[in-house]
Protein backbone atom coordinates (compact mmCIF):
# COMPACT_ATOMS: atom_id res chain seq x y z
CA UNK A 1 0.00 0.00 0.00
CA UNK A 2 2.96 2.24 0.43
CA UNK A 3 3.26 2.66 -3.31
CA UNK A 4 0.57 5.33 -3.38
CA UNK A 5 2.01 8.67 -4.30
CA UNK A 6 1.17 11.97 -2.63
CA UNK A 7 -1.02 12.91 -5.60
CA UNK A 8 -3.02 9.72 -5.15
CA UNK A 9 -3.81 10.65 -1.56
CA UNK A 10 -5.45 13.97 -2.43
CA UNK A 11 -8.77 14.27 -0.55
CA UNK A 12 -11.82 13.11 -2.42
CA UNK A 13 -15.55 13.46 -2.01
CA UNK A 14 -17.91 10.54 -2.57
CA UNK A 15 -20.99 11.90 -4.37
CA UNK A 16 -24.15 11.32 -2.36
CA UNK A 17 -25.86 10.31 -5.62
CA UNK A 18 -23.39 7.44 -6.08
CA UNK A 19 -24.07 6.17 -2.55
CA UNK A 20 -27.83 6.47 -3.11
CA UNK A 21 -27.54 4.68 -6.47
CA UNK A 22 -25.49 1.83 -4.98
CA UNK A 23 -27.90 1.34 -2.09
CA UNK A 24 -30.88 1.46 -4.46
CA UNK A 25 -29.29 -1.12 -6.74
CA UNK A 26 -29.01 -3.62 -3.90
CA UNK A 27 -32.06 -2.40 -1.99
CA UNK A 28 -34.62 -2.83 -4.76
CA UNK A 29 -33.99 -6.57 -5.39
CA UNK A 30 -33.80 -7.14 -1.64
CA UNK A 31 -37.14 -5.37 -1.13
CA UNK A 32 -38.62 -7.49 -3.96
CA UNK A 33 -37.37 -10.67 -2.30
CA UNK A 34 -38.63 -9.58 1.12
CA UNK A 35 -42.07 -8.69 -0.28
CA UNK A 36 -42.40 -12.03 -2.09
CA UNK A 37 -41.26 -13.98 0.96
CA UNK A 38 -43.58 -12.13 3.35
CA UNK A 39 -46.41 -12.84 0.89
CA UNK A 40 -45.53 -16.56 0.99
CA UNK A 41 -45.07 -16.56 4.76
CA UNK A 42 -48.55 -15.11 5.34
CA UNK A 43 -50.00 -18.37 4.00
CA UNK A 44 -48.77 -19.95 7.24
CA UNK A 45 -51.40 -17.94 9.07
CA UNK A 46 -54.08 -17.95 6.37
CA UNK A 47 -53.50 -21.26 4.56
CA UNK B 1 -0.33 -15.45 -8.30
CA UNK B 2 -0.22 -11.86 -9.60
CA UNK B 3 -3.37 -10.10 -10.72
CA UNK B 4 -3.84 -7.57 -13.56
CA UNK B 5 -3.06 -4.04 -12.41
CA UNK B 6 -6.69 -2.85 -12.67
CA UNK B 7 -7.60 -5.39 -10.00
CA UNK B 8 -4.64 -4.75 -7.72
CA UNK B 9 -5.13 -3.69 -4.13
CA UNK B 10 -2.89 -0.64 -4.67
CA UNK B 11 -5.34 0.70 -7.27
CA UNK B 12 -8.29 0.78 -4.89
CA UNK B 13 -6.87 2.46 -1.80
CA UNK B 14 -9.45 5.08 -0.86
CA UNK B 15 -8.39 8.68 -0.78
CA UNK B 16 -9.05 10.75 2.34
CA UNK B 17 -12.70 11.79 2.50
CA UNK B 18 -14.04 8.62 0.87
CA UNK B 19 -17.42 7.68 2.30
CA UNK B 20 -17.27 4.19 3.83
CA UNK B 21 -21.03 3.69 3.35
CA UNK B 22 -20.29 2.81 -0.27
CA UNK B 23 -18.66 -0.43 0.91
CA UNK B 24 -21.71 -2.29 2.33
CA UNK B 25 -23.60 -2.11 -1.02
CA UNK B 26 -20.46 -3.39 -2.76
CA UNK B 27 -20.42 -6.35 -0.38
CA UNK B 28 -24.17 -6.85 -0.75
CA UNK B 29 -23.86 -6.85 -4.55
CA UNK B 30 -21.75 -9.99 -4.20
CA UNK B 31 -23.57 -11.72 -1.35
CA UNK B 32 -27.06 -11.13 -2.79
CA UNK B 33 -25.90 -13.02 -5.90
CA UNK B 34 -24.12 -15.94 -4.30
CA UNK B 35 -26.98 -16.37 -1.81
CA UNK B 36 -28.81 -17.99 -4.75
CA UNK B 37 -27.14 -21.20 -3.55
CA UNK B 38 -29.95 -21.55 -1.02
CA UNK B 39 -32.65 -21.33 -3.67
CA UNK B 40 -31.80 -24.51 -5.59
CA UNK B 41 -34.98 -26.29 -4.45
CA UNK B 42 -36.96 -24.15 -6.93
CA UNK B 43 -35.77 -26.15 -9.95
CA UNK B 44 -34.87 -29.45 -8.27
CA UNK B 45 -38.00 -31.27 -9.46
CA UNK B 46 -37.51 -29.94 -13.00
CA UNK B 47 -33.94 -31.29 -13.12
CA UNK B 48 -35.03 -34.68 -11.72
CA UNK B 49 -37.58 -34.95 -14.53
CA UNK B 50 -35.27 -33.56 -17.22
CA UNK B 51 -32.37 -35.92 -16.41
CA UNK B 52 -34.75 -38.76 -15.49
CA UNK B 53 -32.79 -39.38 -12.31
CA UNK B 54 -33.22 -39.39 -8.52
CA UNK B 55 -33.58 -36.47 -6.13
CA UNK B 56 -30.30 -37.57 -4.53
CA UNK B 57 -28.44 -37.28 -7.85
CA UNK B 58 -29.72 -33.70 -8.24
CA UNK B 59 -29.11 -32.89 -4.58
CA UNK B 60 -25.43 -33.73 -5.14
CA UNK B 61 -25.12 -30.53 -7.26
CA UNK B 62 -25.80 -28.41 -4.16
CA UNK B 63 -23.63 -30.61 -1.93
CA UNK B 64 -20.64 -30.24 -4.29
CA UNK B 65 -21.13 -26.47 -4.34
CA UNK B 66 -21.15 -26.21 -0.52
CA UNK B 67 -18.09 -28.47 -0.16
CA UNK B 68 -16.27 -26.39 -2.81
CA UNK B 69 -17.34 -23.24 -0.96
CA UNK B 70 -15.52 -24.38 2.19
CA UNK B 71 -12.49 -25.71 0.34
CA UNK B 72 -12.01 -22.68 -1.92
CA UNK B 73 -12.52 -20.24 0.97
CA UNK B 74 -9.84 -22.13 2.92
CA UNK B 75 -7.41 -22.49 0.00
CA UNK B 76 -7.81 -19.03 -1.55
CA UNK B 77 -8.31 -17.06 1.70
CA UNK B 78 -4.69 -15.90 1.85
CA UNK B 79 -4.78 -14.96 -1.85
CA UNK B 80 -7.94 -12.91 -1.21
CA UNK B 81 -6.31 -11.08 1.71
CA UNK B 82 -3.14 -10.38 -0.29
CA UNK B 83 -4.78 -9.14 -3.49
CA UNK B 84 -7.72 -7.28 -2.01
CA UNK B 85 -11.49 -7.28 -2.50
CA UNK B 86 -11.64 -6.11 -6.13
CA UNK B 87 -9.54 -9.02 -7.40
CA UNK B 88 -11.52 -11.40 -5.20
CA UNK B 89 -14.94 -10.07 -6.26
CA UNK B 90 -13.93 -10.07 -9.93
CA UNK B 91 -12.69 -13.66 -9.67
CA UNK B 92 -15.79 -14.74 -7.75
CA UNK B 93 -18.02 -13.10 -10.39
CA UNK B 94 -16.22 -14.96 -13.20
CA UNK B 95 -16.43 -18.34 -11.45
CA UNK B 96 -20.01 -17.93 -10.21
CA UNK B 97 -21.22 -16.78 -13.63
CA UNK B 98 -19.19 -19.42 -15.51
CA UNK B 99 -20.68 -22.05 -13.19
CA UNK B 100 -24.17 -21.09 -14.33
CA UNK B 101 -23.18 -20.97 -18.00
CA UNK B 102 -21.51 -24.40 -17.92
CA UNK B 103 -24.49 -25.70 -15.92
CA UNK B 104 -26.84 -24.30 -18.55
CA UNK B 105 -24.86 -26.09 -21.26
CA UNK B 106 -25.09 -29.31 -19.26
CA UNK B 107 -28.87 -29.03 -18.95
CA UNK B 108 -29.28 -28.13 -22.65
CA UNK B 109 -27.20 -31.10 -23.79
CA UNK B 110 -28.56 -33.50 -21.18
CA UNK B 111 -25.18 -34.04 -19.47
CA UNK B 112 -25.57 -34.05 -15.70
CA UNK B 113 -21.81 -34.26 -15.13
CA UNK B 114 -21.50 -30.83 -16.74
CA UNK B 115 -23.94 -29.46 -14.16
CA UNK B 116 -21.84 -31.04 -11.39
CA UNK B 117 -18.73 -29.46 -12.90
CA UNK B 118 -20.39 -26.12 -13.69
CA UNK B 119 -22.66 -25.17 -10.81
CA UNK B 120 -21.03 -27.56 -8.33
CA UNK B 121 -17.27 -27.20 -8.83
CA UNK B 122 -16.78 -23.95 -10.79
CA UNK B 123 -19.71 -22.15 -9.18
CA UNK B 124 -18.71 -23.51 -5.77
CA UNK B 125 -15.27 -21.91 -6.11
CA UNK B 126 -17.01 -18.62 -6.92
CA UNK B 127 -19.18 -19.09 -3.82
CA UNK B 128 -16.18 -19.56 -1.53
CA UNK B 129 -14.14 -16.65 -2.88
CA UNK B 130 -17.23 -14.43 -3.09
CA UNK B 131 -18.31 -15.22 0.46
CA UNK B 132 -15.03 -14.11 2.04
CA UNK B 133 -14.20 -11.37 -0.50
CA UNK B 134 -15.73 -8.38 1.34
CA UNK B 135 -15.38 -9.58 4.94
CA UNK B 136 -11.88 -8.40 5.79
CA UNK B 137 -12.46 -5.11 3.94
CA UNK B 138 -15.67 -4.43 5.87
CA UNK B 139 -13.96 -5.13 9.20
CA UNK B 140 -11.22 -2.65 8.28
CA UNK B 141 -13.73 0.03 7.22
CA UNK B 142 -15.86 -0.48 10.35
CA UNK B 143 -13.38 -1.11 13.20
CA UNK B 144 -15.92 0.54 15.52
CA UNK B 145 -18.77 -1.79 14.43
CA UNK B 146 -17.37 -5.00 12.90
CA UNK B 147 -20.45 -7.02 13.84
CA UNK B 148 -22.76 -4.55 12.09
CA UNK B 149 -20.55 -4.51 9.01
CA UNK B 150 -20.19 -8.27 8.55
CA UNK B 151 -23.83 -8.71 9.57
CA UNK B 152 -24.91 -6.50 6.66
CA UNK B 153 -22.91 -8.48 4.11
CA UNK B 154 -23.73 -11.94 5.37
CA UNK B 155 -27.38 -10.92 5.72
CA UNK B 156 -27.12 -10.45 1.96
CA UNK B 157 -26.31 -14.13 1.56
CA UNK B 158 -29.62 -14.95 3.26
CA UNK B 159 -31.34 -12.27 1.19
CA UNK B 160 -29.98 -13.76 -2.03
CA UNK B 161 -32.19 -16.80 -1.63
CA UNK B 162 -35.24 -14.62 -0.96
CA UNK B 163 -34.65 -12.90 -4.29
CA UNK B 164 -33.62 -15.94 -6.34
CA UNK B 165 -36.56 -18.16 -5.37
CA UNK B 166 -39.44 -15.98 -6.65
CA UNK B 167 -37.31 -14.57 -9.48
CA UNK B 168 -36.46 -18.07 -10.72
CA UNK B 169 -40.14 -19.06 -10.69
CA UNK B 170 -41.09 -15.98 -12.67
CA UNK B 171 -38.28 -16.51 -15.20
CA UNK B 172 -39.15 -20.19 -15.68
CA UNK B 173 -42.77 -19.16 -16.12
CA UNK B 174 -41.59 -16.80 -18.88
CA UNK B 175 -39.42 -19.45 -20.60
CA UNK B 176 -42.03 -22.24 -20.30
CA UNK B 177 -45.61 -21.00 -20.83
CA UNK B 178 -47.00 -24.37 -19.73
CA UNK B 179 -45.40 -23.99 -16.30
CA UNK B 180 -47.63 -22.56 -13.56
CA UNK B 181 -45.64 -21.39 -10.49
CA UNK B 182 -48.86 -21.18 -8.44
CA UNK B 183 -49.51 -24.90 -8.98
CA UNK B 184 -47.27 -26.98 -6.68
CA UNK B 185 -47.49 -30.00 -9.03
CA UNK B 186 -46.42 -28.04 -12.13
CA UNK B 187 -42.83 -28.67 -13.25
CA UNK B 188 -41.03 -26.54 -15.88
CA UNK B 189 -39.26 -28.20 -18.81
CA UNK B 190 -35.48 -28.60 -18.78
CA UNK B 191 -34.91 -25.96 -21.46
CA UNK B 192 -36.59 -23.37 -19.20
CA UNK B 193 -34.11 -24.23 -16.42
CA UNK B 194 -31.23 -23.99 -18.92
CA UNK B 195 -32.43 -20.52 -19.93
CA UNK B 196 -32.84 -19.61 -16.26
CA UNK B 197 -29.20 -20.60 -15.62
CA UNK B 198 -28.07 -18.57 -18.62
CA UNK B 199 -30.03 -15.51 -17.45
CA UNK B 200 -28.90 -15.74 -13.83
CA UNK B 201 -25.29 -16.25 -14.92
CA UNK B 202 -25.29 -13.05 -16.95
CA UNK B 203 -27.27 -10.96 -14.45
CA UNK B 204 -25.08 -12.07 -11.55
CA UNK B 205 -21.93 -11.29 -13.55
CA UNK B 206 -23.01 -7.67 -14.09
CA UNK B 207 -24.19 -7.25 -10.50
CA UNK B 208 -21.05 -8.67 -8.93
CA UNK B 209 -18.77 -6.68 -11.23
CA UNK B 210 -20.57 -3.55 -10.03
CA UNK B 211 -19.55 -4.50 -6.48
CA UNK B 212 -15.96 -5.07 -7.63
CA UNK B 213 -16.00 -1.69 -9.39
CA UNK B 214 -17.08 0.40 -6.38
CA UNK B 215 -15.21 -1.41 -3.60
CA UNK B 216 -12.25 0.33 -1.96
CA UNK B 217 -9.84 -0.51 0.83
CA UNK B 218 -8.98 2.03 3.53
CA UNK B 219 -5.48 3.48 3.70
CA UNK B 220 -3.32 1.96 6.40
CA UNK B 221 -3.56 5.06 8.58
CA UNK B 222 -7.31 5.57 8.12
CA UNK B 223 -9.73 5.39 11.00
CA UNK B 224 -13.33 6.60 11.36
CA UNK B 225 -13.82 10.12 12.69
CA UNK B 226 -13.93 10.11 16.48
CA UNK B 227 -12.81 6.47 16.73
CA UNK B 228 -10.19 5.66 19.35
CA UNK B 229 -8.64 2.20 18.77
CA UNK B 230 -7.60 2.01 22.42
CA UNK B 231 -11.27 1.71 23.42
CA UNK B 232 -11.49 -1.54 21.43
CA UNK B 233 -8.52 -3.04 23.24
CA UNK B 234 -10.21 -2.53 26.61
CA UNK B 235 -12.90 -5.10 25.82
CA UNK B 236 -12.41 -8.69 26.94
CA UNK B 237 -11.01 -11.12 24.33
CA UNK B 238 -10.33 -8.31 21.86
CA UNK B 239 -6.78 -8.00 20.61
CA UNK B 240 -4.95 -5.31 18.69
CA UNK B 241 -2.20 -7.82 17.92
CA UNK B 242 -1.91 -9.71 14.64
CA UNK B 243 -1.97 -13.46 14.09
CA UNK B 244 -1.25 -14.92 10.65
CA UNK B 245 -3.63 -17.39 9.00
CA UNK B 246 -0.92 -20.07 9.09
CA UNK B 247 -0.44 -19.62 12.83
CA UNK B 248 -4.14 -19.24 13.61
CA UNK B 249 -4.86 -22.88 12.79
CA UNK B 250 -2.20 -23.92 15.33
CA UNK B 251 -4.13 -22.24 18.15
CA UNK B 252 -6.84 -23.93 20.25
CA UNK B 253 -8.99 -20.81 19.82
CA UNK B 254 -9.38 -21.44 16.08
CA UNK B 255 -10.47 -25.05 16.57
CA UNK B 256 -12.76 -24.22 19.48
CA UNK B 257 -14.47 -21.64 17.27
CA UNK B 258 -14.56 -24.22 14.46
CA UNK B 259 -16.43 -26.58 16.83
CA UNK B 260 -18.76 -23.73 17.88
CA UNK B 261 -19.65 -22.90 14.26
CA UNK B 262 -19.95 -26.57 13.28
CA UNK B 263 -22.36 -27.32 16.16
CA UNK B 264 -24.45 -24.19 15.61
CA UNK B 265 -24.75 -24.75 11.85
CA UNK B 266 -25.44 -28.49 12.16
CA UNK B 267 -28.26 -27.80 14.61
CA UNK B 268 -29.79 -25.14 12.35
CA UNK B 269 -29.53 -27.19 9.18
CA UNK B 270 -31.39 -29.98 11.00
CA UNK B 271 -34.49 -27.80 10.95
CA UNK B 272 -33.91 -25.92 7.70
CA UNK B 273 -33.52 -29.08 5.61
CA UNK B 274 -36.73 -30.61 6.91
CA UNK B 275 -38.78 -27.48 7.55
CA UNK B 276 -41.71 -28.14 5.25
CA UNK B 277 -42.38 -31.85 6.04
CA UNK B 278 -41.43 -31.29 9.69
CA UNK B 279 -44.24 -28.84 10.49
CA UNK B 280 -46.75 -31.11 8.77
CA UNK B 281 -45.47 -34.19 10.64
CA UNK B 282 -45.60 -32.40 14.00
CA UNK B 283 -49.33 -31.82 13.57
CA UNK B 284 -50.21 -35.07 11.83
CA UNK B 285 -53.20 -37.10 12.82
CA UNK B 286 -53.06 -40.40 10.98
CA UNK B 287 -52.40 -39.72 7.32
CA UNK B 288 -53.60 -36.12 7.33
CA UNK B 289 -51.87 -33.08 8.79
CA UNK B 290 -53.52 -30.07 10.40
CA UNK B 291 -50.97 -27.93 8.51
CA UNK B 292 -51.68 -27.65 4.78
CA UNK B 293 -48.89 -27.76 2.16
CA UNK B 294 -49.35 -24.05 1.41
CA UNK B 295 -49.03 -23.18 5.10
CA UNK B 296 -45.89 -25.36 5.28
CA UNK B 297 -44.44 -23.34 2.38
CA UNK B 298 -45.30 -20.22 4.38
CA UNK B 299 -43.35 -21.65 7.31
CA UNK B 300 -40.29 -22.11 5.07
CA UNK B 301 -40.66 -18.47 3.98
CA UNK B 302 -40.91 -17.33 7.60
CA UNK B 303 -37.74 -19.24 8.48
CA UNK B 304 -35.94 -17.54 5.57
CA UNK B 305 -36.92 -14.16 6.98
CA UNK B 306 -35.66 -15.07 10.46
CA UNK B 307 -32.47 -16.55 8.96
CA UNK B 308 -31.78 -13.27 7.19
CA UNK B 309 -32.92 -11.01 10.02
CA UNK B 310 -30.87 -12.96 12.58
CA UNK B 311 -27.73 -12.41 10.53
CA UNK B 312 -28.06 -8.66 10.86
CA UNK B 313 -29.72 -8.29 14.27
CA UNK B 314 -27.58 -10.68 16.33
CA UNK B 315 -24.28 -9.73 14.71
CA UNK B 316 -25.01 -6.05 15.36
CA UNK B 317 -25.99 -6.87 18.95
CA UNK B 318 -22.62 -8.61 19.41
CA UNK B 319 -20.91 -5.23 18.98
CA UNK B 320 -22.54 -4.17 22.24
CA UNK B 321 -22.54 -7.33 24.38
CA UNK B 322 -19.44 -9.06 22.98
CA UNK B 323 -18.84 -12.10 20.80
CA UNK B 324 -18.49 -14.75 23.51
CA UNK B 325 -21.75 -13.78 25.29
CA UNK B 326 -23.71 -13.73 22.01
CA UNK B 327 -22.55 -17.27 21.17
CA UNK B 328 -23.59 -18.30 24.68
CA UNK B 329 -27.06 -17.02 23.75
CA UNK B 330 -27.04 -18.82 20.36
CA UNK B 331 -25.91 -22.13 21.87
CA UNK B 332 -27.44 -21.98 25.37
CA UNK B 333 -30.67 -20.47 24.07
CA UNK B 334 -30.65 -23.04 21.28
CA UNK B 335 -30.48 -25.87 23.82
CA UNK B 336 -33.54 -24.54 25.66
CA UNK B 337 -35.45 -23.93 22.43
CA UNK B 338 -34.66 -27.38 21.01
CA UNK B 339 -35.88 -29.00 24.24
CA UNK B 340 -39.10 -26.94 24.04
CA UNK B 341 -39.47 -27.93 20.39
CA UNK B 342 -38.99 -31.63 21.17
CA UNK B 343 -41.29 -31.73 24.17
CA UNK B 344 -43.94 -29.03 23.60
CA UNK B 345 -43.58 -28.35 19.85
CA UNK B 346 -46.55 -30.50 18.86
CA UNK B 347 -48.93 -28.99 21.44
CA UNK B 348 -49.54 -25.73 19.57
CA UNK B 349 -48.57 -24.41 16.14
CA UNK B 350 -47.45 -21.06 17.57
CA UNK B 351 -45.00 -22.76 19.95
CA UNK B 352 -43.53 -24.78 17.08
CA UNK B 353 -43.26 -21.81 14.73
CA UNK B 354 -41.85 -19.40 17.32
CA UNK B 355 -39.17 -21.77 18.67
CA UNK B 356 -38.09 -22.88 15.17
CA UNK B 357 -37.94 -19.27 13.96
CA UNK B 358 -35.74 -18.15 16.86
CA UNK B 359 -33.46 -21.20 16.42
CA UNK B 360 -33.00 -20.26 12.75
CA UNK B 361 -32.26 -16.64 13.66
CA UNK B 362 -29.47 -17.98 15.93
CA UNK B 363 -28.25 -20.13 13.03
CA UNK B 364 -27.97 -17.05 10.82
CA UNK B 365 -26.42 -15.03 13.63
CA UNK B 366 -23.75 -17.70 14.11
CA UNK B 367 -22.59 -17.20 10.52
CA UNK B 368 -22.48 -13.43 10.56
CA UNK B 369 -20.86 -13.01 13.98
CA UNK B 370 -18.01 -15.43 13.21
CA UNK B 371 -15.82 -12.94 11.25
CA UNK B 372 -16.07 -10.35 14.05
CA UNK B 373 -15.18 -13.04 16.61
CA UNK B 374 -12.12 -13.91 14.49
CA UNK B 375 -11.18 -10.24 14.32
CA UNK B 376 -11.38 -10.01 18.11
CA UNK B 377 -9.17 -13.07 18.60
CA UNK B 378 -6.66 -12.80 15.76
CA UNK B 379 -6.73 -9.14 14.70
CA UNK B 380 -7.41 -7.77 11.22
CA UNK B 381 -4.05 -8.83 9.72
CA UNK B 382 -5.26 -11.94 7.80
CA UNK B 383 -8.81 -12.19 9.09
CA UNK B 384 -10.21 -12.98 5.62
CA UNK B 385 -7.91 -15.97 5.20
CA UNK B 386 -8.66 -17.20 8.72
CA UNK B 387 -12.39 -16.83 8.03
CA UNK B 388 -11.93 -18.89 4.88
CA UNK B 389 -10.35 -21.70 6.87
CA UNK B 390 -13.15 -21.53 9.44
CA UNK B 391 -15.79 -22.02 6.74
CA UNK B 392 -14.72 -25.67 6.39
CA UNK B 393 -16.89 -26.07 9.52
CA UNK B 394 -19.87 -25.05 7.36
CA UNK B 395 -19.01 -27.67 4.74
CA UNK B 396 -18.71 -30.35 7.43
CA UNK B 397 -21.99 -29.26 9.02
CA UNK B 398 -23.65 -29.27 5.60
CA UNK B 399 -22.91 -32.99 5.44
CA UNK B 400 -23.46 -33.83 9.15
CA UNK B 401 -26.77 -31.94 9.71
CA UNK B 402 -28.87 -33.62 7.02
CA UNK B 403 -27.13 -36.96 7.68
CA UNK B 404 -28.18 -36.94 11.36
CA UNK B 405 -31.79 -35.95 10.64
CA UNK B 406 -32.23 -38.26 7.65
CA UNK B 407 -30.66 -41.26 9.41
CA UNK B 408 -32.93 -40.81 12.44
CA UNK B 409 -36.05 -40.31 10.33
CA UNK B 410 -35.23 -43.24 8.04
CA UNK B 411 -35.01 -45.48 11.09
CA UNK B 412 -38.39 -44.28 12.42
CA UNK B 413 -40.66 -44.76 9.42
CA UNK B 414 -41.52 -43.56 5.95
CA UNK B 415 -42.03 -39.94 4.87
CA UNK B 416 -45.66 -38.90 5.00
CA UNK B 417 -46.35 -41.11 8.02
CA UNK B 418 -43.90 -39.62 10.53
CA UNK B 419 -45.14 -37.83 13.65
CA UNK B 420 -43.58 -35.45 16.20
CA UNK B 421 -42.18 -38.28 18.33
CA UNK B 422 -40.13 -39.56 15.39
CA UNK B 423 -38.18 -36.28 15.33
CA UNK B 424 -37.34 -36.34 19.05
CA UNK B 425 -34.12 -38.43 18.81
CA UNK B 426 -32.76 -36.08 16.13
CA UNK B 427 -33.75 -33.01 18.15
CA UNK B 428 -32.05 -34.33 21.27
CA UNK B 429 -28.90 -35.10 19.25
CA UNK B 430 -28.95 -31.41 18.28
CA UNK B 431 -29.29 -30.49 21.98
CA UNK B 432 -26.16 -32.56 22.67
CA UNK B 433 -24.30 -30.89 19.81
CA UNK B 434 -25.26 -27.44 21.03
CA UNK B 435 -24.03 -28.38 24.52
CA UNK B 436 -20.65 -29.35 23.00
CA UNK B 437 -20.56 -26.01 21.17
CA UNK B 438 -21.52 -24.15 24.36
CA UNK B 439 -18.59 -25.71 26.27
CA UNK B 440 -16.20 -25.03 23.35
CA UNK B 441 -17.24 -21.36 23.40
CA UNK B 442 -16.70 -21.16 27.17
CA UNK B 443 -13.16 -22.48 26.71
CA UNK B 444 -12.16 -19.70 24.30
CA UNK B 445 -9.50 -17.47 25.87
CA UNK B 446 -7.24 -14.78 24.34
CA UNK B 447 -4.62 -16.11 21.92
CA UNK B 448 -1.20 -16.70 23.51
CA UNK B 449 1.44 -14.07 22.79
CA UNK B 450 3.74 -16.56 21.05
CA UNK B 451 1.36 -16.59 18.05
CA UNK B 452 1.38 -12.81 17.59
CA UNK B 453 3.27 -11.42 14.62
CA UNK B 454 6.53 -9.69 15.58
CA UNK B 455 5.92 -6.06 16.43
CA UNK B 456 8.26 -4.89 13.72
CA UNK B 457 5.94 -6.45 11.11
CA UNK B 458 2.66 -5.88 12.80
CA UNK B 459 3.14 -2.19 13.41
CA UNK B 460 4.84 -1.52 10.10
CA UNK B 461 1.68 0.22 9.08
CA UNK B 462 1.70 2.65 11.97
CA UNK B 463 5.36 3.43 11.47
CA UNK B 464 4.78 4.18 7.79
CA UNK B 465 1.94 6.52 8.51
CA UNK B 466 3.90 8.29 11.23
CA UNK B 467 6.87 8.76 8.90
Amino acid sequence: MSSTSTTDRQPTHTPAALIAFAWTLVGVPLAYGLYQTVKTATSLFTG
Amino acid sequence: MAVPSFLARERIIAKPGFNRWLIPPAALAVHLCIGQAYATSVYKAALVKHFDTSLTAIGIIFSIAIVMLGLSAAVFGTWVDRNGPRAAMFTAACFWSAGFLVGSLGISTGQLWLVYLGYGVIGGIGLGIGYISPVSTLIKWFPDRPGLATGMAIMGFGGGALIASPLSRQLMDMYDPSYNPADKTSVPVGSAVAMLFLTLGLVYLVFMLFGAFIVRVPADDWKPAGFDPSTVKQKALVTTESVSAANSIKTPQFWLLWVVLFCNVTAGIGILEQASPMIQDFFRDGTTSAVAATAAAGFVGLLSLFNMGGRFLWSTTSDYIGRKPIYMIYLGGGIVLYIILATLGSTATWIFVLTAAIIISFYGGGFSTAPAYLRDLFGTYQVGAIHGRLLTAWSAAGVAGPLIVNTVLDSRGTPGELVAGDYRPALFIMVGLLAVGFVANLLIKPVAGKWHEPKSDAVRTAERSAA
